[in-house]
């Protein structure tokens, strides 16, 4: 066994349940109702009918039993798709809410920034702001004294310091609150994207103040982000969360690749019967399968089409029905859309196999999920679904030699489009 | 081995569990609200600060008018405007705590929802600076009351006005108390929101703030006395004017509903505190 003296977090066995739907009737007087019907014995007045009792069945587990050991010193990355309890688990740590069940050692001071800027007063000025920002998040006035003067140098706002924080652009406002939290003296920093703020060379800045934070006070940091390149430039361990459960605790770049790819991305055909759909969808017809063509699964170098067959299912009798995917990146941001308008007629009990040829040429490499859609457009311009799954798909678009004359592309920077090149006119003209 | 861990989260806490050391090192963040509070209530206003009496002044004033002089109700042969000024001042800076805190779940949720600090801060800081303004506004009692004696009135002060601070330690409590009960029951149910504004106005009708309790018949006297806020009124104007009667007995128990108030507060308060925001 590890020497204990080095834990700065043991956790053990920690759930965290929420109830869904509405909690409780909302007024005094619906709950006492249902409480009376309750000692009755007789059904509660404020159910839908049709509904059980608050049953197991609506709650939900958005942590299902988490056991995690954190070293002192060590950077750990959390990641996740959303809802996999990233939040949660951040919000428990920090004493936000508590857990149902399980418990939580920490040894030494932990501070969270759950949000930058929390209890910030408009009305304040910058330095008072500091003060109570600080005391906040836990500083003495003594404390915050002796490191005002940092903090007003990394948030480079000194010429505001004594303006009242209303009067900020929000940029200000937010390199402010993060100069604050950046120089708490807590043992353990708990961190949920709050670096996605600033220019780029403030969010350059906040990085390496939170590596050095680490490597050279020995403080531990928790970073909780959906962009992995600053979970790589940041982190030294990664777990993986998912459904409330740890799928994955190690190396970085392995617990990547494995949220990356948590989508079923090797498979030819991807059959999309039993996938959850949006409950808004119209009954009628719905996507059966995706197959690609021309490869063994859903991988395609960058510059090249998509092809693959769309087969859908109907139960009833319609006609100018729209396919269509959106095409978002890892992190969820959209890239675009493809459409196919007016692509299927059907009647009831048809099974239709379509292929289809996508233009993606120019998206850059990377991972990218598709939400197929089976729409149809109303008279008013709106379009209702009769199907939608989504990111029923990732798709890896594969680096080539030679793409972009081998100069990295930066997506992040550039986006995910590469528009054709610009054209030489003088060249034209010959 | 046994490690010695700063905190351990578990789902519940223990009942009386208040966690004041913990609010002891937070004591800062209890004086920076306490300064916000000030600093921001007045500002962008035009009589600023003047703002801190203008409201115990003028109700004064027309409760000198409407239950003086229209109404005609006794008071005790002292001058109508400082026998309302006694009941009214304690009475605003009762109100002003129970009606504060009465929304710290509420309207904090967003700081709370993010950081943690000790919650019991909010509600204490907020006492502090009802604390700060009631000496603000009993200073201006004061004024009125020097000028009063040197005008001649009846005004016979006596021992009873030392316990002055008391009182107004048993009011903060007994406000807080009530405010902490009512905040921990609003994350839920958003009605006592509504009911604290007008039935603190109520109260204060079951509280002899414009009116003697002496003019009332022994039974509703005895009824009247119940109330906790009652007896500390009526003390507090018997200490500094001399008028009315006062019963130890009705304070005895008085502080005893206080306690059992700040009690059952701390009680719900505790329990509501760490998942109000699944709830809230």
């Amino acid at each position: 066994m590890e020497n204990e003296k080095d834990i700065a977090i043991r956790i053990k066995d920690l759930k965290k349940q929420y109830r869904l739907g509405v909690i409780g009737g909302g007024t005094l007087q619906g709950d006492i109702q249902s409480w009376w019907a309750r000692v009755r014995g007789k059904d509660d007045p404020n159910l839908k009918i049709g509904k059980k009792v608050y049953g197991k069945n609506e709650t939900f587990m958005a942590l299902d039993g988490i056991d995690l050991t954190v070293y002192k010193g060590e950077r750990l990355g959390i990641i996740g798709h959303n809802g996999a309890g990233k939040s949660t688990l951040l919000k428990l740590l920090s004493r936000v809410t508590a857990p149902t069940e399980g418990e939580i050692c920490i040894d030494g001071r932990i501070s969270s920034m759950l949000e930058v800027g929390t209890g910030f007063n408009g009305e304040l000025t910058g330095r008072e702001n500091i003060y109570l920002n600080g005391a906040i998040l836990g500083m003495t006035t003594a404390e915050v004294d002796s490191k005002i003067e940092q903090i007003i140098e990394f948030s480079e706002c000194r010429q505001f310091i004594d303006t009242p924080v209303k009067r900020y652009s929000s940029g200000m406002y937010v390199k402010l609150a993060f100069a604050v939290a950046a120089h708490l003296d807590s043992e353990i920093l708990v961190m949920d994207e709050v670096l996605a703020v600033g220019d780029m060379a403030f969010q350059q800045k906040c990085l390496s103040k939170m590596s050095d934070v680490s490597t050279t006070e020995g403080r531990t940091v928790l970073y909780v982000s959906h962009n992995m390149n600053t979970i790589r430039q940041l982190c030294d361990r990664c777990i993986v969360l998912d459904h409330g459960k740890i799928i994955f605790n190690g190396d970085v770049e392995e617990a990547i690749d494995i949220y990356l790819g948590m989508v079923k991305a090797s498979q030819k055909i991807i059959s999309l019967e039993s996938s959850n759909r949006s409950k808004r969808c119209l009954d009628g017809i719905k996507i059966k399968s995706l197959e690609i063509q021309g490869h063994d699964d859903w991988r395609i170098s960058v510059g090249s089409k998509l092809k693959f067959v769309l087969t859908i299912k109907a139960t009833k009798d319609l006609s100018g029905i729209g396919f269509r995917m959106r095409l978002a990146c890892a992190d969820d941001t959209s890239v675009s859309v493809l459409l196919a308008r007016k692509l299927i007629d059907c009647s009831a009990g048809d099974e239709i196999s379509i292929p289809l040829e996508a233009d993606i040429s120019q998206i850059v490499p990377g991972m990218y999920y598709l939400t197929p859609s089976l729409y149809v457009v109303n008279d008013f311009g709106g379009h209702s679904f009769f199907d939608h799954i989504n990111h029923a798909v990732s798709i890896q678009v594969e680096n080539v030699l030679g793409f972009n004359e081998n100069m990295e592309w930066n997506a992040r920077y550039w986006g995910n489009v590469k528009l054709p090149e610009i054209v030489d006119l003088r060249k034209e003209a010959n | 081995m046994q490690k010695q861990w700063t905190a351990v989260i578990r789902p519940k806490n223990s009942l009386l569990d208040l966690k004041l050391k913990e609010v002891w090192k937070y004591r800062d963040l209890i004086r920076l609200f306490v300064a916000r509070d000030f600093k921001t209530k007045y500002k962008q206003t035009v009589l600023g600060p003047l703002w801190f009496i203008i409201q115990p002044l003028f109700t004064t004033v027309i409760y000198n008018f409407v239950f003086g002089n229209i109404a005609g109700l006794s008071t005790d042969g002292m001058p109508g405007f400082l026998f309302y000024m006694a009941g009214n001042v304690p009475w605003l800076y009762f109100s002003t705590c129970i009606t504060n805190t009465s929304n710290t779940f509420v309207s904090n949720a967003g700081v709370f929802g993010k950081v943690y600090f000790p919650r019991l801060t909010t509600p204490i800081s907020t006492v502090i600076t009802a604390i700060i303004n009631f000496l603000i506004q009993f200073a201006m009692f004061l004024i009125f009351w020097v000028y009063f004696l040197f005008k001649g009135a009846p005004i016979h002060i006596n021992w009873i006005a030392a316990l002055t601070p008391v009182f107004v330690i048993q009011m903060a409590i007994l406000g807080m108390g009530f405010g902490i009960i009512i905040s921990s029951l609003t994350t839920k149910y958003r009605d006592l929101q509504v009911l604290v504004s007008f039935g603190v106005s109520l109260w204060m009708y079951a509280t002899p703030v414009i009116y003697a309790s002496s003019s009332l018949s022994p039974k509703m006297y005895n009824l009247l006395m119940l109330n906790p806020m009652s007896p500390i009124i009526e003390m507090m104007r018997y200490g500094w004017l001399g008028s009315g009667k006062i019963s130890f007995l009705f304070w005895g128990i008085s502080w005893i509903t206080t306690l059992i108030v700040l009690f059952l507060g701390i009680i719900i308060f505790n329990r509501v505190e760490k998942t109000f925001m699944d709830t809230v």
